[in-house]
């Protein structure tokens, strides 16, 4: 193993502060790492805007590297491009699930034009046209007769769900 | 320079027996002195030197864009998000459902990035080496240079989501032209915030059909919303010498703009308010420093705490 891979290896299982079920490189934050003359560099891509949890991030990536013998290390943000909620690995998502949060979709199926009707807060349990209304798994049961309660939660990049099955309530990642 | 406020001394107001407060503190002790243990816990992200929002992206200018112009802009657009952002979080305790509160203080955190962003950017590009504490916390009102609509007070629920109609449907569309912009940051920021902005156009529209094509009663209220924060619509169109310097020409997006807006307000029974634009003071605006007097109570309690504690830290 190259000393890059093992630079890569000990930033990318760093976890996220806010979902620490997740790792860096799961949660697609973690864009690349570097080694040349004895400096390891890591980039990181910040998620929202807003997202309180970059310095975070940042400082745990930096620490762990120098737990791990490197001396000289540089974190640095890459902006472009910007994060998406694609970027979650399949590992992320079945992780995600795992810990009673609803993975996103993918954002190709959700974007376009701002709806001008108050769309339904139950994505369909049935066969739809539309990828956009595609079920909403309930993480806990299973089952897709789930309900948006709010799209904003905790945390900026969570919704509020409800699954009317097993009436157990769930956050689900938002598409972004 | 002050002494820094120091949390281990006791406070001279406090009770000689007194522990709440004295309790409070070693909360907040324990959190700063925590040691860092091998699953991160117990850590303290203020102070670790990793709170530049721009940390390690090349600050070079891109050749033939002007800093100073550069600055300006990036000040334009940081202030109206760090205003509105400052504006929606008003609503905390006081918005009609905690799901609101929630959403509402979403948004606001959103422009808050943004608006961090943008700052850092423009003390950079003006050489002067200010920090987004140092543009957001130490200039006078004179010296923001937002646009009136977003300092405007919040006024009732219907009123504020008719100002997040109009402020997230015209910055939406400037992020769109802006994310192929020749500088790299403010590129950068523009992507990632017409994903954002989406979202507050979407939660905007969704409250406007609901309430507009609700009972008389709620339509009504969201009707005189909208007549009294449309005549703030036409800043956002107006351009200004350095907007058509650094940036998109703001003239641009009107039409299109307009039509979204009448699209949605056709939806919710709603009518297009037929009025004329907020005066200047002699053709100067929010642009050029010259505010409505709600912008210097806002900025009051923005900065207090950044005034009373210069140079604090935690």
């Amino acid at each position: 193993m190259t000393t890059r891979d093992l630079a890569w290896e000990t930033a990318a299982a760093v976890p996220d502060p806010e979902l620490p079920m997740l790792t860096l490189a799961d949660l697609g934050v973690l864009a690349d790492v570097e080694t040349a003359d004895g400096t390891v560099t890591a980039w990181l891509t910040p998620t929202y805007s807003g997202c309180p949890a970059v310095a975070e991030m940042a400082a745990d990536v930096d620490r762990r590297l120098r737990a791990a013998g490197y001396r000289d290390v540089r974190v640095r943000l890459r902006l472009d491009p910007p994060w998406s909620t694609d970027l979650i690995t399949a590992e992320g998502r079945r992780k995600l699930a795992e810990a009673g949060i609803a993975p996103p979709r993918h954002t190709s199926a959700v974007t376009g034009p701002v709806s001008l009707v108050l769309g339904p807060t139950r994505a369909a349990t049935t066969g739809t046209a539309s990828p956009a209304f595609a079920p909403v798994p309930c993480p806990h049961c299973g089952d897709t007769d789930t309900e948006e309660l709010s799209r904003f939660g905790s945390t900026a990049c969570k919704a509020l769900w409800r699954c009317r099955a097993c009436r157990e309530p769930f956050e689900r990642v938002k598409e972004i | 320079m002050h002494a820094m406020h120091d949390h281990t001394a006791p406070a001279t107001t406090a009770p000689a027996t007194g522990t709440a407060a004295d309790a409070d503190d070693h909360v907040y002790l324990s959190l700063a002195e925590a040691t860092p243990g091998p699953e991160g816990e117990g850590r303290w992200a203020y102070g670790t030197g990793f709170a530049d929002p721009l940390l390690g992206v090349d600050t070079a200018l891109p050749p033939g864009l002007d800093g100073a112009d550069l600055a300006a802009y990036c000040l334009m657009l940081g202030d109206d998000a760090l205003i509105l952002a400052q504006r929606l979080t008003e609503w905390c305790t006081r918005a009609p459902e905690l799901e609101e509160e929630v959403a509402l203080a979403n948004l606001g955190l959103d422009l808050l990035g943004q608006a961090r962003l943008l700052l850092t950017r423009a003390g950079q590009a003006d050489g002067s080496g200010r920090t987004e504490d140092d543009l957001a916390y130490w200039r006078e009102e004179h010296e923001f240079r937002n646009v009136r609509l977003v300092e405007t007070p919040n006024g009732d629920f219907a009123h504020s989501i008719a100002r997040l109609l109009l402020f997230a449907t015209a910055r939406g569309a400037l992020y769109e032209a802006l994310s192929a912009h020749p500088d790299p940051v403010l590129a950068a920021v523009a992507a990632r915030g017409v994903k954002e902005l989406a979202y507050h156009r979407e939660y905007a529209t969704a409250w406007t059909l609901r309430l507009g094509d609700g009972t008389p009663y709620s339509s009504a209220r969201m009707q005189a919303g909208l007549d009294a924060v449309w005549p703030l619509l036409d800043e956002l169109f107006t351009a200004h010498p350095a907007e058509l310097r650094a940036g998109v020409d703001p003239a641009t997006l009107r039409e299109p703009v307009l039509r979204s807006l009448a699209a949605v307000l056709a939806e919710a029974g709603l009518t297009v308010p037929d009025v004329p634009p907020l005066a200047t003071v002699l053709g100067l605006g929010g642009r050029d420093g010259v505010h409505t007097e709600a912008l210097g109570p806002l900025l009051a309690e923005l900065q207090v705490v950044a005034r009373a504690h210069p140079g604090a830290t935690w």
